[in-house]
């Protein structure tokens, strides 16, 4: 099937300093090469990145019309879009009439078996949670990967008390505005769902406590 | 002229059967087993290869005469890691939600036993005419099979092809299939299948082998 015998055309021993000008000359091509379609889809995949953040934060804020990045900076809340490594940022999400509804908030943490990253909204005025949105996982397929597949556990978290915190109960045994049922045959996954919400509600709703300027004198649903 | 052409011909079908990188040569098995779990995702990682492929062999081959045979590997690493970085970049801008179901096992193309192994084995010393038709081969073969594998996975692990359900809702799928055991079992079955056609063929041949002595 491949008889041909050896056809590289360089008989003699090539010199070391050929194959380092050939590797080199290779690896910089190469280069190249990556360099210039990372700048070319760079644009593209930044743009979507950014839409598909909006499109989660739409819906896991109801009743919302536009919305800013907010970072947390010397103990207050400023907007900025710029992106800082050290920052951590939330999604303020305001009304038709530009009064504050409540904030998106991405939040990551150890699934089952990698990471989960996750934005959820929450009102801390009203002190519920209304909306849960997986970002990126990998858990189980078929399993695992329920806590954004099945359209009841999604829905359990459209209105969620957050006080004293959030519990996930085996399924139908639901028994106050602060339970939710896990997804059965995935218990770890929906935990760490809840936890990693809990974990980022301790961090956050003292930096947004309803004393906040624009907060207080909320009364929308 | 008639020969070559033939050979051309033969040079495809092998990759699409009998040296079915896959069934028959068992390379690649890491994408194989990790993205079969749905019918969409194996053409995905099937249609990715294939660009690697046949780009890294095209290349190779045309650069046959220029790459020292000493640094040979290390220049089709180089040539085939390219080749995947742009298919990964390519496909997160085109289309976000193959990539993000893929996700890993984009990179690990470049790991990929089969495409290395076409290299060194064919694209180095053939023609690049040869050269991308044996490429052609092959990657057809590898995603055909990644395809059998997928559908097959999919079929009994969700209910469904293509996200379309099959069964409807009375249907309780082998959540096994899609877990990696399912990859294991498919596979393993697959295999089963191919070895018995190849047996029987060569058995048939022996038999028609023996009526034709007996006949003359």
């Amino acid at each position: 099937m491949t008889s041909e015998s050896n056809t590289t055309a360089t008989g003699s021993e090539p010199t070391s300093a050929r194959l380092v000008l050939t590797l080199s000359l290779a690896g910089l091509l190469s280069g190249l090469i990556i360099v210039t379609i990372f700048e070319v889809t760079l644009p593209t995949i930044t743009a979507y990145k950014a839409q598909e953040l909006r499109k989660a934060v739409f819906k896991v804020l109801p009743g919302v019309a536009s919305m800013k990045r907010l970072v947390y900076r010397d103990g207050e809340l400023s907007h900025s879009d710029e992106e800082l490594p050290e920052q951590e940022a939330v999604y303020g999400g305001y009304g038709a009439d530009g009064q504050l509804v409540g904030y998106a908030i991405p939040a990551e943490g150890p699934g089952f078996q990698d990471t989960i990253s996750l934005l959820y909204g929450l009102m801390p005025d009203q002190r519920k949670v209304t909306g849960m949105e997986i970002l990126a996982s990998r858990e189980t397929p078929g399993l695992g990967d329920k806590i954004y597949k099945d359209a009841d556990f999604v829905a359990s978290f459209l209105s969620l008390a957050i006080d004293p915190e959030i519990r996930a109960v085996k399924k139908g045994r639901r028994s106050a505005p602060n339970e939710l049922d896990a997804i059965t045959g995935a218990t770890i996954s929906s935990k760490a769902v809840v936890r990693i919400i809990n974990q980022a509600n301790d961090q956050w709703l003292p930096r947004l406590a309803p004393s906040s300027p624009r907060g207080a004198n909320d009364a929308e649903n | 002229m008639p020969r070559t052409k033939e050979n051309a011909y033969e040079e495809f079908v092998k990759g699409l059967w009998r040296d079915n990188p896959v069934f028959v040569q068992v390379l690649g098995m890491c994408p194989m087993l990790a993205v079969t779990n749905s019918a969409i995702n194996a053409i995905a990682m099937g249609l990715a290869t294939f660009f690697v492929l046949v780009g890294s062999s095209l290349l190779v081959s045309s650069l046959r005469r220029w790459i020292p045979k000493q640094i040979r590997i290390s220049c089709y690493i180089i040539i085939i890691a390219t080749f995947v970085t742009v298919t990964d970049f390519t496909l997160q801008a085109l289309v976000p939600k193959v990539h993000k179901e893929l996700g890993a096992f984009i990179p690990l193309i470049v790991a990929n036993c089969m495409i290395l192994g076409r290299q060194e084995a064919f694209a180095a010393k053939h023609s690049v005419r040869l050269a991308v038709i044996d490429a052609l081969g092959m990657a057809s073969g590898f995603m055909f099979a990644l395809f059998t594998l997928g559908a097959v996975r999919e079929i009994l692990g969700e209910g469904a092809l293509f996200g379309v359900s099959l069964f409807g809702a009375d249907f309780e799928p082998w959540i096994i299939m899609i877990l990696p055991p399912g990859g294991f079992l498919t596979l393993g079955l697959l295999l089963l299948f191919f070895s018995w056609v190849k047996e029987r063929k060569q058995q048939m041949i022996a038999r028609l082998a023996e009526a034709e002595g007996e006949a003359q």
